[in-house]
Protein backbone atom coordinates (compact mmCIF):
# COMPACT_ATOMS: atom_id res chain seq x y z
CA UNK A 1 0.00 0.00 0.00
CA UNK A 2 2.73 2.45 0.74
CA UNK A 3 4.08 2.08 -2.91
CA UNK A 4 0.44 2.38 -4.08
CA UNK A 5 0.21 5.66 -1.81
CA UNK A 6 3.30 7.29 -3.04
CA UNK A 7 3.06 6.91 -6.78
CA UNK A 8 -0.76 8.02 -6.02
CA UNK A 9 0.96 11.36 -3.66
CA UNK A 10 3.40 11.67 -6.69
CA UNK A 11 1.20 12.04 -9.14
CA UNK A 12 -0.80 14.57 -7.62
CA UNK A 13 2.26 16.56 -6.61
CA UNK A 14 3.01 16.43 -9.90
CA UNK A 15 0.58 18.62 -11.53
CA UNK A 16 -0.10 20.57 -8.16
CA UNK A 17 3.42 21.97 -8.74
CA UNK A 18 2.13 23.26 -12.10
CA UNK A 19 -1.43 24.35 -10.67
CA UNK A 20 -1.44 27.52 -12.99
CA UNK A 21 -0.95 25.11 -16.40
CA UNK A 22 -3.25 22.23 -15.11
CA UNK A 23 -5.94 24.00 -12.92
CA UNK A 24 -6.18 27.48 -13.34
CA UNK A 25 -5.85 27.62 -16.90
CA UNK A 26 -8.82 25.03 -17.51
CA UNK A 27 -10.59 26.95 -15.31
CA UNK A 28 -10.25 30.04 -17.44
CA UNK A 29 -11.29 28.55 -20.65
CA UNK A 30 -14.43 26.93 -19.54
CA UNK A 31 -15.23 30.56 -18.05
CA UNK A 32 -14.47 32.07 -21.58
CA UNK A 33 -16.43 28.92 -22.83
CA UNK A 34 -19.35 30.70 -20.13
CA UNK A 35 -18.96 33.56 -21.55
CA UNK A 36 -18.85 33.27 -25.00
CA UNK A 37 -22.01 30.98 -25.85
CA UNK A 38 -23.92 32.04 -22.88
CA UNK A 39 -23.86 35.64 -24.02
CA UNK A 40 -25.21 34.62 -27.66
CA UNK A 41 -27.28 31.58 -27.15
CA UNK A 42 -28.99 33.08 -23.87
CA UNK A 43 -31.60 34.80 -25.52
CA UNK A 44 -32.62 31.89 -28.50
CA UNK A 45 -32.09 28.48 -26.58
CA UNK A 46 -34.27 27.36 -24.20
CA UNK A 47 -33.92 23.26 -23.62
CA UNK A 48 -35.51 22.23 -20.28
CA UNK A 49 -38.78 24.81 -19.37
CA UNK A 50 -37.64 26.64 -16.37
CA UNK A 51 -34.25 26.72 -16.91
CA UNK A 52 -32.37 29.35 -18.90
CA UNK A 53 -29.73 28.31 -21.36
CA UNK A 54 -26.95 29.76 -19.09
CA UNK A 55 -28.09 27.19 -16.25
CA UNK A 56 -28.14 24.43 -18.90
CA UNK A 57 -24.33 24.90 -19.86
CA UNK A 58 -22.87 25.14 -16.65
CA UNK A 59 -23.08 21.56 -15.96
CA UNK A 60 -22.32 20.74 -19.15
CA UNK A 61 -18.85 22.94 -19.04
CA UNK A 62 -18.26 21.45 -15.52
CA UNK A 63 -18.26 18.00 -16.94
CA UNK A 64 -16.32 18.64 -20.06
CA UNK A 65 -13.11 20.01 -17.60
CA UNK A 66 -13.22 16.81 -15.40
CA UNK A 67 -13.04 14.66 -18.65
CA UNK A 68 -10.79 16.58 -20.71
CA UNK A 69 -8.44 17.27 -17.36
CA UNK A 70 -8.58 13.93 -16.32
CA UNK A 71 -7.55 12.76 -19.56
CA UNK A 72 -4.95 14.75 -20.03
CA UNK A 73 -3.27 14.07 -16.17
CA UNK A 74 -2.30 10.63 -16.99
CA UNK A 75 -2.03 10.32 -20.45
CA UNK A 76 0.55 13.83 -20.06
CA UNK A 77 2.60 12.14 -17.06
CA UNK A 78 2.81 8.70 -18.88
CA UNK A 79 4.25 10.20 -21.94
CA UNK A 80 6.76 12.29 -20.47
CA UNK A 81 7.96 9.79 -18.02
CA UNK A 82 8.15 7.74 -21.33
CA UNK A 83 10.42 10.62 -23.67
CA UNK A 84 12.27 11.79 -20.35
CA UNK A 85 13.04 8.29 -19.64
CA UNK A 86 12.19 8.51 -15.85
CA UNK A 87 9.54 5.58 -16.24
CA UNK A 88 12.16 3.67 -15.10
CA UNK A 89 12.25 4.89 -11.26
CA UNK A 90 8.61 3.21 -11.22
CA UNK A 91 8.93 0.17 -13.26
CA UNK A 92 12.06 -0.38 -11.03
CA UNK A 93 10.01 -1.31 -8.02
CA UNK A 94 7.88 -3.84 -6.81
CA UNK A 95 4.66 -1.94 -7.75
CA UNK A 96 2.36 -3.91 -9.18
CA UNK A 97 -0.56 -3.75 -12.05
CA UNK A 98 -3.22 -2.66 -9.73
CA UNK A 99 -1.47 -0.30 -7.76
CA UNK A 100 -0.21 1.26 -11.34
CA UNK A 101 -3.41 1.14 -12.58
CA UNK A 102 -4.97 2.64 -8.86
CA UNK A 103 -2.56 5.21 -8.30
CA UNK A 104 -2.63 7.10 -11.90
CA UNK A 105 -6.24 6.86 -12.08
CA UNK A 106 -7.05 8.23 -8.62
CA UNK A 107 -4.43 11.15 -8.95
CA UNK A 108 -6.11 12.03 -12.55
CA UNK A 109 -9.71 11.63 -10.50
CA UNK A 110 -8.61 14.52 -8.24
CA UNK A 111 -7.00 17.10 -10.75
CA UNK A 112 -10.47 15.98 -12.85
CA UNK A 113 -12.93 16.64 -9.77
CA UNK A 114 -10.56 19.75 -8.90
CA UNK A 115 -10.99 21.43 -12.18
CA UNK A 116 -14.25 20.72 -11.98
CA UNK A 117 -15.05 22.26 -8.68
CA UNK A 118 -12.69 25.41 -9.70
CA UNK A 119 -15.03 26.21 -12.44
CA UNK A 120 -18.19 24.87 -10.72
CA UNK A 121 -17.62 27.86 -7.97
CA UNK A 122 -16.55 30.50 -10.53
CA UNK A 123 -19.59 29.81 -12.67
CA UNK A 124 -21.83 29.50 -9.99
CA UNK A 125 -22.13 33.63 -10.10
CA UNK A 126 -23.34 33.84 -13.22
CA UNK A 127 -26.45 31.67 -13.01
CA UNK A 128 -28.80 29.89 -10.42
CA UNK A 129 -28.14 26.51 -10.51
CA UNK A 130 -30.76 23.78 -8.76
CA UNK A 131 -29.39 20.77 -7.07
CA UNK A 132 -32.15 18.26 -7.79
CA UNK A 133 -30.67 15.16 -7.14
CA UNK A 134 -27.01 16.04 -5.48
CA UNK A 135 -25.72 12.28 -5.65
CA UNK A 136 -26.20 11.79 -9.09
CA UNK A 137 -23.73 14.81 -9.67
CA UNK A 138 -21.39 13.10 -7.59
CA UNK A 139 -21.41 9.81 -8.48
CA UNK A 140 -21.07 11.12 -12.39
CA UNK A 141 -18.41 13.58 -11.59
CA UNK A 142 -16.50 10.13 -10.32
CA UNK A 143 -16.91 8.04 -12.92
CA UNK A 144 -16.71 10.12 -15.86
CA UNK A 145 -13.22 11.33 -14.17
CA UNK A 146 -11.96 7.84 -13.69
CA UNK A 147 -13.08 6.36 -16.62
CA UNK A 148 -11.05 9.16 -18.71
CA UNK A 149 -8.04 9.01 -16.37
CA UNK A 150 -8.13 5.50 -17.34
CA UNK A 151 -8.68 6.35 -20.77
CA UNK A 152 -5.33 8.76 -21.01
CA UNK A 153 -3.70 5.41 -19.24
CA UNK A 154 -4.02 3.01 -22.38
CA UNK A 155 -3.70 6.37 -24.59
CA UNK A 156 -0.37 7.22 -22.77
CA UNK A 157 0.74 3.69 -22.69
CA UNK A 158 0.73 3.27 -26.19
CA UNK A 159 1.61 6.66 -27.56
CA UNK A 160 5.41 6.82 -28.27
CA UNK A 161 5.41 10.38 -29.46
CA UNK A 162 3.69 13.47 -27.90
CA UNK A 163 1.84 13.67 -31.36
CA UNK A 164 0.17 10.63 -31.31
CA UNK A 165 -0.85 11.47 -28.09
CA UNK A 166 -2.40 14.81 -29.39
CA UNK A 167 -4.15 12.48 -32.03
CA UNK A 168 -6.03 10.51 -29.73
CA UNK A 169 -7.03 13.93 -27.73
CA UNK A 170 -7.90 16.08 -30.98
CA UNK A 171 -9.44 12.80 -32.94
CA UNK A 172 -11.57 10.85 -30.24
CA UNK A 173 -11.92 12.98 -26.92
CA UNK A 174 -12.64 16.19 -28.22
CA UNK A 175 -15.17 15.19 -30.89
CA UNK A 176 -16.72 13.26 -28.35
CA UNK A 177 -17.03 15.54 -25.50
CA UNK A 178 -18.15 18.40 -27.58
CA UNK A 179 -20.44 16.41 -29.35
CA UNK A 180 -21.99 14.45 -26.01
CA UNK A 181 -24.34 17.66 -25.21
CA UNK A 182 -21.82 19.90 -23.76
CA UNK A 183 -23.36 22.50 -25.11
CA UNK A 184 -27.46 21.37 -26.20
CA UNK A 185 -29.80 18.79 -25.37
CA UNK A 186 -29.64 16.03 -28.01
CA UNK A 187 -33.33 16.09 -28.65
CA UNK A 188 -32.90 19.53 -30.70
CA UNK A 189 -30.68 17.24 -33.08
CA UNK A 190 -32.16 15.43 -36.09
CA UNK A 191 -33.16 11.65 -35.35
CA UNK A 192 -29.99 10.06 -37.32
CA UNK A 193 -27.54 12.45 -35.00
CA UNK A 194 -29.66 11.90 -31.66
CA UNK A 195 -29.19 8.18 -32.09
CA UNK A 196 -25.29 8.40 -33.58
CA UNK A 197 -25.37 10.26 -30.05
CA UNK A 198 -26.77 7.03 -28.27
CA UNK A 199 -23.34 5.52 -28.79
CA UNK A 200 -21.63 7.89 -27.42
CA UNK A 201 -20.28 7.44 -23.86
CA UNK A 202 -19.57 10.73 -23.01
CA UNK A 203 -23.42 11.36 -23.57
CA UNK A 204 -24.48 9.38 -20.97
CA UNK A 205 -21.53 10.61 -18.46
CA UNK A 206 -22.81 14.72 -19.15
CA UNK A 207 -26.40 13.69 -19.61
CA UNK A 208 -26.44 11.97 -15.90
CA UNK A 209 -24.68 14.70 -14.21
CA UNK A 210 -26.87 17.44 -15.71
CA UNK A 211 -29.87 15.08 -14.16
CA UNK A 212 -28.21 15.36 -10.62
CA UNK A 213 -28.56 19.39 -10.99
CA UNK A 214 -32.59 19.88 -12.94
CA UNK A 215 -33.92 16.71 -12.10
CA UNK A 216 -34.37 16.39 -16.01
CA UNK A 217 -32.42 14.60 -18.62
CA UNK A 218 -32.59 13.15 -22.30
CA UNK A 219 -32.30 9.51 -20.80
CA UNK A 220 -33.35 7.63 -17.22
CA UNK A 221 -29.95 8.64 -15.03
CA UNK A 222 -30.28 4.69 -13.86
CA UNK A 223 -29.65 3.87 -17.80
CA UNK A 224 -26.86 5.98 -17.87
CA UNK A 225 -25.57 5.13 -14.88
CA UNK A 226 -25.79 1.54 -16.03
CA UNK A 227 -23.71 2.16 -19.70
CA UNK A 228 -21.05 4.41 -18.20
CA UNK A 229 -20.21 1.90 -15.10
CA UNK A 230 -20.09 -1.07 -17.36
CA UNK A 231 -18.05 0.78 -19.73
CA UNK A 232 -15.37 1.62 -16.88
CA UNK A 233 -15.11 -1.57 -16.30
CA UNK A 234 -14.27 -2.69 -19.43
CA UNK A 235 -11.81 0.50 -19.93
CA UNK A 236 -10.47 -0.95 -16.39
CA UNK A 237 -10.33 -4.26 -17.38
CA UNK A 238 -8.19 -3.21 -20.56
CA UNK A 239 -5.74 -0.95 -19.09
CA UNK A 240 -4.75 -3.24 -16.35
CA UNK A 241 -4.32 -5.99 -19.08
CA UNK A 242 -1.98 -3.85 -20.48
CA UNK A 243 -0.02 -2.85 -17.18
CA UNK A 244 -0.05 -6.67 -16.54
CA UNK A 245 1.55 -7.89 -19.85
CA UNK A 246 3.99 -4.96 -20.00
CA UNK A 247 2.74 -3.78 -23.14
CA UNK A 248 4.88 -1.35 -24.50
CA UNK A 249 6.32 -0.37 -21.39
CA UNK A 250 8.33 -3.64 -20.56
CA UNK A 251 9.88 -4.11 -24.18
CA UNK B 1 21.56 -19.57 -2.80
CA UNK B 2 23.09 -17.23 -5.88
CA UNK B 3 22.21 -13.73 -5.83
CA UNK B 4 21.59 -13.52 -9.09
CA UNK B 5 21.20 -16.86 -11.25
CA UNK B 6 20.48 -16.15 -14.93
CA UNK B 7 20.35 -19.68 -17.17
CA UNK B 8 19.49 -19.77 -20.73
CA UNK B 9 18.07 -16.34 -21.33
CA UNK B 10 17.62 -15.45 -25.01
CA UNK B 11 16.32 -11.79 -26.61
CA UNK B 12 15.85 -11.41 -30.32
CA UNK B 13 14.83 -7.66 -31.31
CA UNK B 14 13.15 -8.86 -35.20
CA UNK B 15 16.77 -9.95 -36.68
CA UNK B 16 18.91 -9.35 -33.77
CA UNK B 17 19.71 -11.74 -31.50
CA UNK B 18 20.41 -9.73 -28.60
CA UNK B 19 20.99 -12.61 -26.45
CA UNK B 20 22.19 -16.50 -27.64
CA UNK B 21 21.52 -18.12 -24.36
CA UNK B 22 23.47 -16.91 -21.48
CA UNK B 23 23.85 -18.58 -18.80
CA UNK B 24 25.51 -16.96 -15.25
CA UNK B 25 25.44 -17.60 -11.83
CA UNK B 26 26.61 -14.65 -9.65
CA UNK B 27 27.32 -16.16 -6.09
CA UNK B 28 26.54 -13.38 -2.64
CA UNK B 29 29.07 -11.04 -1.50
CA UNK B 30 30.79 -10.73 -5.36
CA UNK B 31 32.18 -7.73 -6.44
CA UNK B 32 31.17 -9.32 -10.68
CA UNK B 33 32.07 -7.75 -13.53
CA UNK B 34 30.09 -7.73 -16.94
CA UNK B 35 32.00 -6.47 -20.04
CA UNK B 36 31.56 -6.53 -23.29
CA UNK B 37 31.92 -4.17 -26.15
CA UNK B 38 28.93 -1.98 -27.25
CA UNK B 39 26.14 -4.16 -28.55
CA UNK B 40 26.96 -7.41 -26.93
CA UNK B 41 24.00 -7.43 -25.02
CA UNK B 42 25.33 -6.45 -21.58
CA UNK B 43 21.91 -3.67 -21.40
CA UNK B 44 19.71 -5.84 -22.46
CA UNK B 45 20.70 -8.39 -20.04
CA UNK B 46 20.45 -5.96 -16.86
CA UNK B 47 16.56 -4.96 -18.29
CA UNK B 48 15.78 -8.44 -17.70
CA UNK B 49 17.28 -8.98 -14.96
CA UNK B 50 15.45 -5.44 -13.45
CA UNK B 51 12.17 -6.51 -15.15
CA UNK B 52 12.45 -3.48 -17.90
CA UNK B 53 12.29 -6.08 -20.75
CA UNK B 54 11.26 -9.55 -20.84
CA UNK B 55 13.19 -12.69 -21.79
CA UNK B 56 12.27 -14.42 -24.73
CA UNK B 57 13.70 -18.03 -23.13
CA UNK B 58 15.70 -18.93 -19.82
CA UNK B 59 14.98 -17.42 -16.60
CA UNK B 60 16.34 -15.30 -13.69
CA UNK B 61 16.03 -14.98 -10.37
CA UNK B 62 17.66 -12.87 -7.93
CA UNK B 63 18.00 -14.46 -4.50
CA UNK B 64 15.63 -17.13 -5.38
CA UNK B 65 13.17 -15.49 -6.61
CA UNK B 66 12.07 -15.66 -10.27
CA UNK B 67 11.66 -12.22 -12.02
CA UNK B 68 8.78 -12.98 -13.77
CA UNK B 69 6.28 -14.77 -11.71
CA UNK B 70 7.43 -13.67 -8.23
CA UNK B 71 8.95 -9.73 -9.50
CA UNK B 72 7.58 -8.14 -6.67
CA UNK B 73 10.13 -10.34 -4.04
CA UNK B 74 12.83 -9.91 -6.83
CA UNK B 75 12.69 -6.48 -7.27
CA UNK B 76 12.48 -5.91 -3.97
CA UNK B 77 15.98 -7.34 -3.53
CA UNK B 78 17.33 -5.72 -6.57
CA UNK B 79 18.91 -1.80 -7.00
CA UNK B 80 19.75 -0.76 -10.53
CA UNK B 81 21.51 2.20 -11.50
CA UNK B 82 20.59 2.92 -15.12
CA UNK B 83 23.07 3.77 -17.86
CA UNK B 84 21.06 6.60 -19.28
CA UNK B 85 20.96 9.87 -17.23
CA UNK B 86 17.34 9.95 -16.61
CA UNK B 87 15.61 12.49 -13.55
CA UNK B 88 12.06 13.46 -13.10
CA UNK B 89 11.99 17.66 -13.39
CA UNK B 90 9.24 18.00 -11.15
CA UNK B 91 11.02 17.24 -8.05
CA UNK B 92 14.05 18.51 -5.76
CA UNK B 93 16.85 15.49 -4.58
CA UNK B 94 15.02 14.49 -1.05
CA UNK B 95 11.66 14.30 -2.81
CA UNK B 96 13.21 12.01 -5.35
CA UNK B 97 14.49 10.01 -3.17
CA UNK B 98 12.02 9.48 -0.68
CA UNK B 99 9.59 8.86 -3.33
CA UNK B 100 11.93 6.10 -4.89
CA UNK B 101 11.72 4.49 -0.86
CA UNK B 102 7.91 5.05 -0.82
CA UNK B 103 7.64 3.11 -4.61
CA UNK B 104 9.69 -0.13 -2.41
CA UNK B 105 6.78 -0.27 0.37
CA UNK B 106 9.25 1.93 2.93
CA UNK B 107 8.50 4.58 5.28
CA UNK B 108 10.13 7.01 7.61
CA UNK B 109 13.44 5.77 5.98
CA UNK B 110 15.22 9.09 6.21
CA UNK B 111 18.16 8.07 8.42
CA UNK B 112 18.58 5.97 5.41
CA UNK B 113 18.28 8.56 2.63
CA UNK B 114 20.23 10.99 4.61
CA UNK B 115 23.51 7.88 4.74
CA UNK B 116 23.17 7.94 1.36
CA UNK B 117 23.34 11.38 0.41
CA UNK B 118 26.70 12.18 2.87
CA UNK B 119 28.28 9.28 1.22
CA UNK B 120 27.61 10.40 -2.04
CA UNK B 121 28.29 14.07 -1.46
CA UNK B 122 25.00 15.29 -2.34
CA UNK B 123 23.94 16.24 1.32
CA UNK B 124 24.34 20.09 0.21
CA UNK B 125 22.35 19.08 -2.72
CA UNK B 126 19.54 18.01 -1.20
CA UNK B 127 16.82 20.47 -1.39
CA UNK B 128 17.91 21.61 -4.63
CA UNK B 129 15.46 20.82 -7.92
CA UNK B 130 17.32 17.99 -10.30
CA UNK B 131 16.63 20.25 -13.25
CA UNK B 132 19.38 22.54 -11.69
CA UNK B 133 22.03 19.57 -10.91
CA UNK B 134 25.41 19.39 -12.67
CA UNK B 135 25.47 16.00 -14.52
CA UNK B 136 27.08 14.53 -12.62
CA UNK B 137 25.42 15.23 -9.64
CA UNK B 138 22.48 14.07 -11.60
CA UNK B 139 24.39 10.46 -11.65
CA UNK B 140 25.14 10.46 -8.28
CA UNK B 141 21.22 10.60 -7.43
CA UNK B 142 21.13 7.93 -9.82
CA UNK B 143 22.75 6.01 -7.57
CA UNK B 144 21.17 7.34 -4.53
CA UNK B 145 17.90 5.77 -6.33
CA UNK B 146 19.43 2.17 -6.72
CA UNK B 147 20.15 2.15 -2.66
CA UNK B 148 17.66 3.93 -1.15
CA UNK B 149 16.04 0.49 -0.25
CA UNK B 150 19.27 -1.24 0.52
CA UNK B 151 18.79 -3.64 -2.27
CA UNK B 152 20.99 -7.02 -1.24
CA UNK B 153 21.88 -6.93 -5.37
CA UNK B 154 22.99 -3.58 -6.77
CA UNK B 155 23.60 -3.25 -10.24
CA UNK B 156 25.52 -0.53 -12.07
CA UNK B 157 25.46 -0.24 -15.67
CA UNK B 158 28.50 1.92 -16.71
CA UNK B 159 28.03 4.21 -14.00
CA UNK B 160 31.03 5.71 -14.24
CA UNK B 161 30.65 7.20 -18.16
CA UNK B 162 31.55 10.71 -18.43
CA UNK B 163 32.28 11.06 -14.42
CA UNK B 164 34.93 13.42 -13.13
CA UNK B 165 37.36 11.48 -10.94
CA UNK B 166 35.98 12.76 -7.61
CA UNK B 167 32.78 11.26 -8.11
CA UNK B 168 34.48 7.87 -9.33
CA UNK B 169 36.48 7.67 -5.89
CA UNK B 170 33.34 8.96 -3.95
CA UNK B 171 31.27 6.02 -5.90
CA UNK B 172 33.88 2.82 -5.97
CA UNK B 173 34.39 3.81 -1.78
CA UNK B 174 31.14 4.01 -1.11
CA UNK B 175 29.92 0.75 -3.44
CA UNK B 176 33.36 -1.26 -1.87
CA UNK B 177 31.82 -0.28 1.67
CA UNK B 178 28.77 -2.02 0.31
CA UNK B 179 30.14 -4.59 -1.06
CA UNK B 180 32.16 -5.28 2.19
CA UNK B 181 28.84 -5.25 4.51
CA UNK B 182 27.63 -8.22 2.24
CA UNK B 183 25.88 -6.68 -0.55
CA UNK B 184 26.94 -8.25 -4.24
CA UNK B 185 27.52 -6.12 -7.24
CA UNK B 186 27.61 -6.44 -10.77
CA UNK B 187 29.65 -3.52 -12.96
CA UNK B 188 29.15 -3.41 -16.84
CA UNK B 189 32.03 -0.67 -17.37
CA UNK B 190 34.09 -0.05 -20.79
CA UNK B 191 37.04 1.05 -18.13
CA UNK B 192 39.00 -2.45 -17.65
CA UNK B 193 41.04 -1.02 -14.98
CA UNK B 194 38.40 -0.08 -13.31
CA UNK B 195 36.91 -3.51 -13.36
CA UNK B 196 40.62 -5.33 -12.67
CA UNK B 197 40.53 -3.16 -9.80
CA UNK B 198 37.33 -3.74 -8.46
CA UNK B 199 35.53 -6.95 -9.83
CA UNK B 200 36.73 -10.51 -8.07
CA UNK B 201 35.12 -12.49 -11.43
CA UNK B 202 34.73 -11.22 -14.59
CA UNK B 203 32.24 -11.99 -17.75
CA UNK B 204 33.25 -11.15 -21.49
CA UNK B 205 30.11 -10.80 -23.92
CA UNK B 206 30.49 -10.92 -27.08
CA UNK B 207 27.08 -10.77 -29.71
CA UNK B 208 25.00 -12.08 -26.86
CA UNK B 209 27.16 -15.12 -25.82
CA UNK B 210 29.77 -15.27 -22.39
CA UNK B 211 32.96 -15.81 -24.15
CA UNK B 212 34.65 -16.05 -21.15
CA UNK B 213 33.60 -16.53 -17.54
CA UNK B 214 36.71 -16.67 -14.49
CA UNK B 215 38.19 -14.79 -11.90
CA UNK B 216 39.39 -11.94 -12.18
CA UNK B 217 43.36 -13.14 -11.79
CA UNK B 218 42.66 -16.34 -13.61
CA UNK B 219 41.78 -14.35 -16.78
CA UNK B 220 44.84 -11.98 -16.48
CA UNK B 221 47.15 -15.20 -16.31
CA UNK B 222 46.09 -16.64 -19.53
CA UNK B 223 48.23 -13.89 -20.96
CA UNK B 224 51.47 -14.92 -20.95
CA UNK B 225 53.18 -12.93 -18.02
CA UNK B 226 54.08 -9.76 -19.57
CA UNK B 227 54.26 -7.84 -23.03
CA UNK B 228 57.67 -6.04 -24.31
CA UNK B 229 56.54 -2.78 -26.02
CA UNK B 230 59.50 -1.51 -28.24
CA UNK B 231 59.40 1.40 -30.94
CA UNK B 232 62.29 0.85 -33.36
CA UNK B 233 64.30 3.87 -35.21
CA UNK B 234 64.55 1.54 -38.66
CA UNK B 235 63.97 -2.17 -39.98
CA UNK B 236 60.93 -3.92 -39.69
CA UNK B 237 60.83 -6.70 -36.87
CA UNK B 238 61.89 -10.05 -37.93
CA UNK B 239 59.82 -12.90 -39.02
CA UNK B 240 60.64 -15.20 -36.20
CA UNK B 241 59.10 -12.12 -33.83
CA UNK B 242 55.93 -11.88 -35.10
CA UNK B 243 54.05 -14.65 -33.84
CA UNK B 244 54.77 -13.12 -30.76
CA UNK B 245 53.25 -9.95 -31.80
CA UNK B 246 49.75 -9.37 -29.49
CA UNK B 247 48.01 -7.04 -31.13
CA UNK B 248 47.98 -7.86 -35.12
CA UNK B 249 47.20 -4.67 -36.54
CA UNK B 250 50.71 -3.13 -35.00
CA UNK B 251 51.95 -6.00 -38.41
CA UNK B 252 50.23 -3.49 -40.59
CA UNK B 253 51.85 0.16 -40.04
CA UNK B 254 54.07 1.92 -37.07
CA UNK B 255 57.02 0.84 -35.59
CA UNK B 256 55.58 -0.21 -32.38
CA UNK B 257 55.47 -3.82 -31.71
CA UNK B 258 53.96 -5.26 -28.33
CA UNK B 259 55.61 -8.81 -27.83
CA UNK B 260 54.50 -11.49 -25.41
CA UNK B 261 57.16 -12.56 -22.68
CA UNK B 262 56.19 -15.62 -20.66
CA UNK B 263 59.44 -15.30 -18.66
CA UNK B 264 62.09 -11.94 -18.07
CA UNK B 265 64.67 -14.30 -19.76
CA UNK B 266 62.90 -14.49 -22.85
CA UNK B 267 63.57 -10.45 -22.90
CA UNK B 268 67.31 -11.59 -24.08
CA UNK B 269 66.98 -13.35 -27.00
CA UNK B 270 64.24 -11.07 -28.59
CA UNK B 271 66.24 -8.24 -28.61
CA UNK B 272 69.14 -10.25 -29.75
CA UNK B 273 67.42 -11.19 -32.83
CA UNK B 274 66.33 -7.21 -33.32
CA UNK B 275 69.65 -6.53 -33.47
CA UNK B 276 71.00 -9.11 -35.84
CA UNK B 277 68.27 -8.18 -37.77
CA UNK B 278 69.76 -4.38 -38.15
CA UNK B 279 66.79 -2.96 -35.79
CA UNK B 280 67.85 0.38 -33.62
CA UNK B 281 65.51 0.25 -30.78
CA UNK B 282 64.45 3.75 -30.17
CA UNK B 283 62.08 2.91 -26.79
CA UNK B 284 61.17 -0.08 -24.85
CA UNK B 285 58.76 -1.08 -22.20
CA UNK B 286 58.49 -4.09 -20.25
CA UNK B 287 54.53 -3.86 -18.99
CA UNK B 288 52.33 -6.74 -16.99
CA UNK B 289 49.39 -7.94 -18.70
CA UNK B 290 45.99 -6.57 -17.49
CA UNK B 291 42.64 -7.21 -17.77
CA UNK B 292 42.48 -4.64 -21.51
CA UNK B 293 44.51 -7.26 -22.91
CA UNK B 294 43.09 -10.61 -22.07
CA UNK B 295 39.89 -8.23 -23.29
CA UNK B 296 41.23 -7.59 -26.81
CA UNK B 297 42.77 -11.46 -27.31
CA UNK B 298 39.66 -12.75 -26.30
CA UNK B 299 37.52 -10.22 -28.13
CA UNK B 300 39.90 -10.61 -31.21
CA UNK B 301 40.10 -14.57 -31.30
CA UNK B 302 35.93 -14.47 -31.12
CA UNK B 303 35.65 -12.59 -34.43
Amino acid sequence: MIGFRTLFYKEVLRFWKVATQTITAPILTAMLYLLIFGHVLEEHVQVYPDVRYTSFLIPGLIMMSVLQNAFANSSSSLIQSKITGNLVFVLLPPLSHWELFGAYVLASMVRGIAVGAGVFLITAWFAKLTFAAPWWIVIFALLGAGILGTMGLIAGIWAEKFDQLAAFQNFLIMPATFLSGVFYSIHSLPSFWQTVSHFNPFFYMIDGFRYGFFGQSDVNPLISFSIVSVFFVLLAAFAIHLLKSGYKLRH
Amino acid sequence: MAALEIVNVEKRYKSLQALGGVTLSIEAGEFFGLLGPNGAGKTTLISIIAGLNRADAGTVSILGHDVVRDYREARKRLGVVPQELVFDPFFTVRETLRMQSGYFGLKNNDKWIDEVMANLDLTNKADTNMRALSGGMKRRVLVAQALVHKPPVIVLDEPTAGVDVELRQTLWKFITRLNREGHTIVLTTHYLEEAQALCNRVAMLKSGKVVALDSTSALIKRISGSQLVVRLANGTLPDGLKPLVSHPDELVSGNKYTLRVNEYTDVEPILAKLREAGGVIEDMQLQQADLEDVFIQIMEGEK
